[in-house]
């Protein structure tokens, strides 16, 4: 069963979608699977080691699990200091 | 652990950690220098994602103060635009000795360098800008600043 998410991109990927955040009707059980499919959508190669990723503002794995109505936030490599 | 789009003031910041128990205080702070492998910088720009850079702040020195006994730590973190020589992180510590101040000042700038959702965009003297750590997306920018990638 497809799963409505919204999806919010930051710095390098927001610019690489062109846009800062979208709707989106996945097939994806995991967060890894969501970057899978939208390293597709929006032609990107970052390798998913590299970035990291939130569910409803709460750090989270690759391999945690997507809910019908979740954010996932998609946070390419960082760097502050 | 704060985010601020002002100018970060480490004596203000430093006094806000004195205690009398304390007998070490470190201090560190990043600032902005003017070149980065091998390309010279004109200003840099940190984009922060402001509610969980706080949390995961928060995580880090709270883990400090597990790992090691000290009294105080407090960190603050820009975001926006920032010209060379400019504060972009400044990490505070007090403790009764220095080396547990030395070593949770050291475990806090480098947790918060890699945990932290803060990104880094260097613009360069020559023009172009590109983001820190995130290869593609610095080909991506060097792509279509030549034309290659339509905007």
């Amino acid at each position: 069963m497809k799963k409505h998410i919204t999806v919010r991109y930051f710095a390098g990927f927001r610019e690489h979608a062109g846009l800062g955040e979208e709707q989106l009707s996945v097939d994806a059980a995991t967060a890894g699977d969501v970057y899978e499919q939208l390293k597709h959508r929006h032609g990107s190669s970052e390798p998913q080691g590299h970035c990291k990723v939130a569910i409803n503002d709460e750090m989270a794995d690759w391999s945690s699990p997507i809910n019908d109505g979740d954010t996932v936030l998609l946070f390419p490599p960082v760097a502050g200091g | 652990m704060r985010v601020t789009g002002g100018t970060i003031e480490p004596d203000q910041l430093r006094d806000e950690l004195l205690d009398a128990a304390a007998g070490a205080y470190v201090g560190f702070e990043g600032w902005i220098r003017n070149q980065n492998e091998g390309q010279e910088v004109l200003r840099l720009e940190y984009e922060v994602y402001e509610p969980l850079a706080i949390t995961e702040g928060e995580k880090v020195i709270a883990a400090a103060r597990t790992k090691f006994p000290i009294l105080h730590a407090q960190c603050v973190h820009r975001s926006g635009l920032l010209e060379i020589g400019e504060c972009a992180v400044w990490v505070g510590v007090t403790s009764a000795h220095r080396d547990e101040a030395f070593s949770a000042c050291r475990y806090i700038i480098d947790q918060v360098k890699v945990r932290l959702p803060i990104w880094k965009k260097e613009h360069y003297v020559e023009g172009h800008s590109g983001w820190v750590n995130c290869e593609r997306c610095a080909q991506h920018e060097d792509a279509r600043a030549s034309g290659q990638i339509a905007v």
